[in-house]
């Protein structure tokens, strides 16, 4: 019988298999960051134990960091946090893109564009959107700090095996329609646990003809319908972007790796214990409403009623999500007025998504009453933005042009949303307080995002003269 | 870690759905380097008003609430960021064991981790149980036994709950885990040296 990826992924990684416990897992490559790693370091310190791979082990400020005036950290508590991780690092020999380095970014958007990330290799960091590095082919989660500290002393981590999960989207997106649209979709349709305990292979049609920034998007959110791990099976659009990169093989050896890739992709007769079925036609631009990935509508769509919920619990729910974010239930999705716009994240701020929200904002100017900024996922896209001269169309527009970092997607830094204000933003979560206490988050993709902060309020971005159909591959 | 075996107390609800980390513990709090100090940060939004007085609407702040060891929780408790942050809180605040009828996959992990013991229930039993804690408030008392799997009020309502052996272990045991994997020493070495060989 044919096996998945996952599966594959999974025997090459067994280190020790015994009966009543769980599978002992090699780890190819931990990522770092400040906020999850001080409490790991330490408890290495306090026992005396090194860090066994510094070498399979790699490190950046993401988090924490301001996006202007970057070297001045206001707050005390932030910059002992990110003292900390220099210390560390230096301590255990580990490499790390510190606020000087043009590779430091978002964990999540630099490891791929150094080429760190590569199929079939098992990754961990502790942050949830570790699942991003799926869209290589890499069965890639998030830990906790504890975990964290025995990636640190083991290299290894106790993982039962998971369930497997088929996604398979058919047919074609249609114009305007994004990746982000993608997954907000799937996670509206099937709920915020839909996935719990699975790994998602995501396939089909419209996941073969999109860019690997595109399933970064869609693997990145996996976490936000529960699941363990979301991946996508390797294929030549993966090797295609992967070729050049620093950390990958170079020149022939490059050729004999990608060889060894391409076993990896799921056998065609591979079984899985669930599989869900998704017509692309089916999906529009979406905009989340509410407290969790899961509350969203098409663009063109409402906010839901009370008494459309069928239970009680459900109920509670919709009408705590409506009073947090002072909307009225039944309320059109494009009578929603926006303050703030932030396109950033580690979902989207890659150079395609900036290149799609340009086109989108080119030439227009940003609504007097909504405060816009563009946060690109590392140094180096920033840079590469610059080049194409991206970031002088958002400037011209009125958006802030920042330094790399989380940002606003979580409010850790003085990227903040004032309470009781909307933010159309290009992150993955609008948890209550998420970007600020009593900040109202409302998440959309980027070329959405451009769109609001034209207008100050949410508009069906299919319907203005200069959007792009798909962003540019 | 110290070791989870039998253990009784008083029980809190928070009989709400999809309880994410960052209401757990927003985001703010996470900026400290140790692993403690993190129970007066925990729930913070709900448990404070913006004028930094407790909220008196909210579930926990209630009398019966108070000095409570055993939540009992809505379903899919735990969903979004992996912060540990977020145990660490509940411990450091008082909780040791949380019951729900799911829990997201990292917060489950990482409750482990810390010697907090996360039950999962059935929906029907789940319901049940909020019903007897709410009816009876701040005489409500579960045992909850691990090495049998059972919690039980000791006026009628039981349960048993599933729990991976080697967690189950881990726990009564109080073991650190790390000592034990590093006893796997050779089998890890054995792996680094054929994937050399075989990239080679």
């Amino acid at each position: 019988m044919g096996k998945s990826i996952i599966e594959k992924i999974w025997e090459n990684h067994v280190v020790s298999s015994e009966e009543n416990k769980p599978d002992l897992l090699y780890i190819d490559m931990h990522y770092i960051h400040e906020v999850t790693s001080p409490q790991a370091f330490e408890g290495l310190r306090v026992k005396g134990r090194k860090v066994r791979r510094p070498d399979k082990t790699f490190a950046t400020m993401d988090h924490n960091v301001p996006t202007i005036n970057k070297y001045f950290i206001t707050d005390e508590i932030a910059k002992k946090q990110l003292s900390a991780l220099e210390k560390n690092c230096r301590e255990f020999g580990i490499k790390l893109a510190d606020l000087d380095s043009p590779e430091q970014g978002i964990v999540h958007v630099i490891g791929p564009e150094l080429g760190i990330t590569q199929p079939g290799m098992t990754i961990v960091c502790g942050d949830s959107h570790t699942s991003t590095h799926g869209a290589f082919g890499a069965l890639a989660f998030g830990i906790g700090t504890s975990e964290v500290e025995h990636v640190f002393a083991s290299q290894t981590l106790w993982q039962t095996k998971p369930k497997t999960l088929k996604l398979e989207i058919t047919g074609q997106l249609g114009e305007g329609v994004t990746a982000k649209d993608v997954i907000l979709y799937i996670i509206s349709q099937y709920g915020v646990n839909f996935g719990g305990g699975h790994v998602v292979e995501y396939c089909g049609e419209v996941i073969r003809s999109m860019s690997m920034e595109q399933r970064m998007t869609i693997c990145n959110m996996s976490i936000e319908g529960g699941a363990r791990a979301g991946l996508v099976s390797p294929d030549e659009t993966t090797y295609s972007y992967m070729r050049g990169r620093k950390h990958v093989p170079q020149g022939s050896e490059f050729d004999l790796q990608v060889e060894k890739w391409k076993t990896l992709a799921s056998d065609e007769d591979a079984k899985y214990d669930s599989v869900i079925s998704i017509d692309g036609s089916d999906i529009s631009p979406m905009v989340s409403w509410g407290t969790n990935p899961g509350m969203c509508s098409p663009v063109t769509g409402h906010v839901p009623l009370l008494s459309d919920q069928p239970a009680e619990a459900k109920r509670d729910e919709l009408a705590r999500a409506l009073t947090y974010m002072g909307l009225e239930e039944g309320m059109e999705i494009t009578d929603i007025a926006v303050q703030h716009v932030f396109i950033g994240s580690c979902t989207n701020a890659r150079i395609e998504d900036l290149r799609a929200a340009s086109e989108v904002i080119k030439g227009k100017k940003v609504k007097e009453s909504v405060r816009a900024m563009v946060v690109p996922g590392s140094q180096k896209v920033k840079k590469q933005a610059e080049e194409e001269g991206l970031a002088k169309i958002f400037q011209d527009a009125g958006f802030e042009w920042r330094d790399s970092g989380c940002s606003m997607c979580l409010g850790m830094n003085p990227d903040i949303v004032p309470s009781g204000e909307h933010c159309a933003s290009t992150s993955n979560r609008n948890f209550e307080g998420r970007q600020g206490q009593g900040a109202r988050t409302h998440l959309v993709s980027p070329i959405m995002a451009a769109a609001a902060a034209i207008h100050g309020k949410f508009v069906d971005v299919r319907n203005l003269s200069n959007h792009v159909e798909q962003p540019i591959a | 870690m110290e070791p989870f075996i039998v253990y009784s107390g008083k029980t809190a609800v928070l009989n709400r759905v999809n309880v994410d980390t960052d209401q757990i513990i927003p985001k703010q709090f996470l900026k400290r380097i140790e692993r403690t100090g993190f129970g007066q940060y925990l729930f913070f939004n709900w448990r404070f008003n913006d004028d930094g007085t407790e909220n008196q609407e909210f579930e926990l702040n209630q009398p019966e609430a108070r000095g409570a060891s055993i939540l009992i929780a809505g379903d899919n408790f735990g969903c979004g960021s992996s912060r540990e942050h977020a145990p660490w809180s509940l411990l450091d605040y008082g909780y040791k064991v949380v019951i729900s009828s799911s829990f997201a996959d990292i917060f489950h992990q990482n409750c482990l981790k810390n010697g907090i013991l996360p039950i999962k229930l059935t929906e029907l039993q789940l319901e049940e149980l909020i019903k007897h804690a709410t009816e009876q408030k701040s005489s409500y008392q579960l045992e909850v036994d691990l090495p049998k799997q059972t919690i039980k009020d000791g006026a009628g309502f039981s349960a048993t709950f599933d729990i991976h052996p080697y967690w189950k272990e881990m726990l009564v045991n109080g073991w650190d885990e790390i000592s034990i994997t590093l006893q796997y020493e050779e089998k890890i070495k054995q792996y680094e040296e054929k994937t050399i060989k075989v990239t080679s």
